[in-house]
């Protein structure tokens, strides 16, 4: 399968300190990764520095999405190449309400304008597929929304941006089983109705029994500790990371 | 009252017999009683309005500077008459416009000729249809509304006119009271007789794009009981002056059970001193609502006031204030309970940026016979850059313990978490702090009329244009 994200010996800082000691990895097309680690490990880092945070400096390396290097570009532009980013805390933006915020994003990474009555058949679909009441979309974006009700917002963006990759960084964590079903419900939509590649970052096996794992990757100290095929992240967490990780080393 | 439109009458503008004249008749010395009594002349006051005048002008002689608040010393006070003198007056031609009003206009999608009307030069922008339409349907249901000076020679209102007229805020309010008092000039009249509810919004932005109004002028509304209104003062394009002294005033009487929404958008060029008073008084059960957006001026003080003066009268203040670069807005609102169980609400946002100031200051006073009442006051500053500053003074004089008062400020910055979200979803930095922004000011476009809501928006987009730097 062709290669759609390549992370090329990738070092990174925060505040003058080395987060991300020389990271490379690659996503191909239609691909499923996980991505593992124990907290602290440069799970986030990496996927908020493949989204583009200014918050992350990258002192070393390089990172190429579709052959093309986006390692200087902002946010924005790699979400217009089809970039995503399933936010951990997604952010609460009082004021503007879920659904004007998601018709302004996909104008922004589609380039066109799109009705207003199809836009809105579009949202309530996803909606549904969701289980989520349609009222939420006329709330302030995240404001007042519980843990659970967050992650669904999270995952109604992907399936109504459609991106190329979408990087999920623990959207299952903190949800209860039937949250979980939905949000994994979602991603399956989104597997089966747009076909792009994932990165799953999660410490819950129960979001990746709907899926095929293509690849696991497992960090440890700002480094790729472990590689390994779909049937690892299944073993290490099932039987703790220490295993893998000294194994690697 | 005649179908005739008024409209034309406001031509007749304190400034236009001095058109001919040689400014550097006036530059050497103050406002003279010759002034005011040729200013009397011109407009054919009554004899009531030309004493009122002059004991005006004795009091602006007598009055000192106002030295709190925003400095006003770019403001050339010693020559004062320079600001209303008929250089100031629209016989500028488009060239000498500033660029950036004339990008404004370009970016709010305005008519050329009424750009120009707009920017004080050129033709009067043809809204008399309009202003016409809206007359005639308010006078159908025997509501007044009509420009100040004809109504004073109008026999049915003199008396009414007389003994409202700078009543509420008297000359010696302050400074700049008393120079309104001297030289006012155009604004609107509006009597609402008992028990008429007007559903249309009457809206001054028809009265203000004619020639000369809009710098000393006059707004005088008067509710009978239980009638109620909506007036909308102003519009959301920048007015250029070149005389940047903006010394309006305002008086509101909302009579028992009456309700009165008093929406102001005001965008004044950005070398103005808006020095304008609003004040409303209120009797038992009424109410007044005020919706204020202020995105002009160089300095601003404004602080419009509601005076409850009768038992559960009530007062609604929701305004927001945006500073950018030069400016300095000091904005607020001032609330005194003087009856028992009178209620209001203060629900401001103020946003500073690219170096801007904007000070929210407000007063609420709960007198001893205000048993009952309830007073809540809420304000929110956003700073958009390190550069930009807020304060918030409010002020809470309690004269009763049985009473209920309560105050919340928020002071914050828009957090890099938020901007990386948006930016996260394809969303530019500058359109990510915009829609922040936007959201920020929402509850206030809220109760903004839809076309205002808009302009509004768009106003905020213009602003926060090239603030990501």
């Amino acid at each position: 399968m062709s290669q759609l994200l390549y992370v090329q010996d990738l070092t990174v800082s925060a505040e003058d300190k080395e987060l991300l000691h020389g990271i490379t990895l690659s996503v191909g097309e239609g691909e499923t990764h996980v991505l593992m680690g124990q907290n602290g490990a440069g799970k986030s880092t990496l996927g908020c520095t493949i989204m583009g945070s200014p918050e992350y400096a990258v002192t070393g390396g390089k990172i190429f999405f579709g052959g093309e290097d986006i390692t200087e570009l902002s946010a924005d532009k790699r979400a217009k190449l089809g970039l995503f980013l399933s936010f951990q805390n997604p952010v609460e933006i009082p004021g503007i309400t879920l659904s004007e915020f998601l018709r302004g994003a996909l104008e922004q990474v589609s380039g066109k304008r799109m009705k207003l009555w199809d836009f809105k058949k579009k949202l309530k679909a996803a909606m549904q597929v969701l289980d989520m009441d349609e009222s939420y979309a006329d709330r302030d974006l995240n404001v007042g929304f519980s843990g659970g009700e967050k992650k669904k917002a999270e995952i109604l963006q992907l399936l109504i941006l459609q991106p190329k990759l979408a990087i999920l960084d623990e959207t299952d964590s903190g949800l209860d089983v039937d949250a979980v079903k939905v949000v994994s419900k979602g991603i399956e939509e989104y597997r089966r109705s747009v076909g792009g590649s994932l990165i799953i970052i999660t410490h819950n096996d129960k979001i990746l029994s709907s899926l095929s794992v293509d690849k696991t990757h497992i960090l440890a100290d700002g480094r790729v500790a472990r590689e390994g095929d779909g049937q690892l992240a299944f073993d290490v967490l099932q039987n703790g990371f220490e295993k893998y990780i000294s194994e690697g080393k | 009252m005649s179908n005739k439109t008024q409209v034309g009458d406001i031509d007749r503008s304190l400034y236009d017999f001095r058109y001919d004249e040689d400014e550097s008749d006036f530059l050497d010395s103050g406002i003279t009683p010759e002034i005011i009594a040729e200013i009397s002349k011109e407009k054919n006051d009554p004899d009531w309005m030309r004493e009122f005048r002059l004991k005006s002008l004795g009091i602006y002689n007598r009055t000192p500077m106002v030295e709190w608040g925003a400095s006003i010393e770019g403001l050339d006070i010693d020559n004062i008459v320079t600001y209303i003198r008929p250089k100031s007056r629209m016989n500028t031609d488009w060239d000498s416009v500033p660029e950036d009003i004339k990008n404004t206009f370009e970016k709010l999608g305005i008519p050329q000729a009424e750009r120009e009307s707009l920017a004080g030069v050129g033709a009067q922008y043809d809204s008399e249809l309009v202003y016409h339409n809206v007359r005639e349907e308010a006078a159908q249901s025997g509501v007044v509304y009509t420009d100040l000076e004809s109504a004073m020679h109008d026999p049915k209102y003199a008396d009414i006119i007389k003994s409202h007229f700078m009543k509420l805020v008297p000359p010696t309010d302050h400074k700049f009271a008393a120079l309104h008092g001297a030289v006012w000039s155009g604004g609107s009249f509006v009597y609402v007789p008992k028990g008429v509810k007007l559903d249309i919004p009457l809206q001054s932005y028809f009265r203000l794009n004619a020639k000369g109004a809009g710098q000393f002028e006059h707004t005088l509304i008067i509710l009978e009981e239980n009638s109620s209104l909506h007036f909308i003062e102003g519009c959301s394009a920048p007015k250029y002056y070149e005389a940047g002294l903006h010394a309006g005033c305002v008086e509101l009487y909302v009579g028992k059970g009456a309700s009165l929404r008093y929406s102001t958008i005001e965008n004044w060029s950005k070398n103005m001193y808006n020095l304008n008073t609003k004040r409303a008084l209120v009797e038992e059960g009424g109410k007044i609502e005020w919706v204020s957006g202020s995105f002009g001026s160089h300095v601003s003080y404004l602080y419009p006031m509601s005076i409850l003066n009768g038992r559960g009268a009530s007062a609604e203040f929701t305004g927001i204030t945006f500073a950018g670069e030069g400016q300095d807005l000091d904005t607020g609102a001032k609330i005194v309970h003087n009856a028992p169980e009178t209620s209001s609400y203060m629900n401001t946002k103020s946003i500073s940026k690219s170096g801007g100031k904007s000070t929210f200051r407000s007063l609420v006073v709960i007198g001893e016979n205000a048993v009952g009442a309830k007073s809540s006051v809420n304000c929110e500053s956003l700073m958009l850059d390190r550069q930009s500053r807020s304060d918030t003074i409010p002020v809470i004089d309690v004269r009763t313990d049985k009473c209920d008062v309560g105050h919340e400020a928020k002071i914050g910055r828009i957090s890099d978490a938020s901007i990386f979200y948006l930016m996260s979803r394809g969303l530019s930095e500058e359109d990510a702090r915009a829609m922040i922004v936007r959201g920020f000011a929402d509850n206030v476009s809220k109760e903004l009329p839809l076309e205002y809501a808009v302009e509004m928006n768009n106003l905020i987009k213009l602003e926060m244009h090239g603030s990501v730097g």
